[in-house]
């Protein structure tokens, strides 16, 4: 009817290998955006951090506005400052480097978000699963099984399904819907955008005019990718300090 | 509509019994999505709401009313986005 060819899923995410073809370290456009995200970060609070002025100017700036937002909106809430202060610079490379890696989603000539692959969201979601049972054994010692399974205050009778519940929660649920949640939702926004993308140019081909109303769809959703790409990474920030706060001490 | 999803059946029957089979996948797919979607709507409708009413009641606790949204967004959505997984892995 439009003459409107969708490409199929499977080649909006996978990318040739160009470099080392056929070896595990084979280099793709989704390892080129990692890498990218990894220097960048180092940039920002390397460069950044390294000559420390008194008025900020440049990196410096965006470093101190980063690290600020992260103290006070991710830490402060969670955490607390005074307990979470040593989290600070874990969490905040990690906001950052997940909010470089969703944002190549809407840098022109790139489009592509690198978390729309599983690879990076599960391997970071181990990340975060061995970093809160490690709190949780060190603040808790041996009873931090214990407390985790166990919620205070629950019936005899319903005691084993809860601590069922509890114990595929921490082991498997948390990290899981962590990693599902990034990726499904950068999936997500890049299948919008492509579908978008896509009929702007069918209809630009068949009749010009009917071409305005999806493009300037277009152009909204791609303000709402960089709003997404932001709140993604904020929200995965937060649950790692929510579950590291959960992990540091019993529930009363 | 019931209607109209028999009379669709009854020309994917006339068809072969491969495209048959991609055409119930694609329903399929469609309407999961769809219905795994409605649930999380009326759950995140419902957080933003009392989150809303929350910062209009009582605007120096904004932040923290703020940030436990997010945090309920992101719970309730999983649901959702669990349900567009399927979606993708139903696909023909």
């Amino acid at each position: 009817m439009l003459a409107l060819e969708f490409p199929p899923i499977s080649h909006l995410f996978e990318w040739p290998e160009f470099l080392f073809e056929g070896t595990p370290i084979a280099v793709n456009k989704t390892v080129v955006i990692y890498l990218a995200a990894f220097v960048l970060t180092l940039i920002v609070f390397g460069v950044g951090g390294s000559k420390k002025k008194l008025v900020p100017s440049g990196l410096q700036t965006i470093a101190e506005v980063g690290i600020d937002f992260v103290e006070n909106s991710i830490i402060e809430p969670t955490l607390g400052i005074a307990h979470g202060k040593k989290f600070l610079p874990f969490l905040t490379a990690m906001f950052f480097f997940v909010f470089f890696t969703n944002i190549f989603e809407v840098i022109p000539f790139i489009q592509f978000p690198a978390n729309s692959r599983m690879a990076l969201p599960i391997f970071l979601a181990i990340v975060v699963w061995l970093v809160y049972n490690y709190q949780g054994f060190k603040n808790q010692g041996i009873a931090y099984m214990k407390n985790a399974i166990i919620p205070p205050g629950v019936p005899v009778a319903i005691l084993p399904l809860v601590a069922l519940i509890e114990l595929l929660q921490v082991l498997i649920i948390r990290p899981a819907s962590l990693a599902i949640r990034l990726w499904a939702n950068m999936v997500a926004g890049h299948l919008l955008l492509v579908t978008f993308s896509v009929l702007s140019a069918a209809l630009w081909d068949s009749t010009k005019v009917g071409a305005v109303l999806p493009f300037a769809v277009l152009i909204l959703m791609t303000g709402f990718e960089i709003l997404v790409s932001f709140l993604q990474a904020f929200i995965f920030t937060i649950l790692t300090a929510v579950y590291i706060n959960m992990a540091s001490h019993a529930e009363h | 509509m019931l209607t109209f999803l028999l009379a669709q059946l009854a020309i994917l029957a006339q068809t072969a019994a491969g495209e048959m089979e991609t055409g119930l996948k694609a329903i399929g797919a469609g309407l999961g999505y769809g219905l795994a979607a409605v649930g999380p709507g009326v759950g995140i409708g419902i957080v933003v709401g009392n989150a809303i009413s929350a910062m209009a009641r009582q605007p120096e606790a904004a932040g923290v009313a703020r940030t436990t949204m997010f945090l309920g967004i992101a719970f309730t959505e999983a649901l959702a986005l669990i349900g567009f997984v399927v979606f993708i892995l139903l696909l023909p």
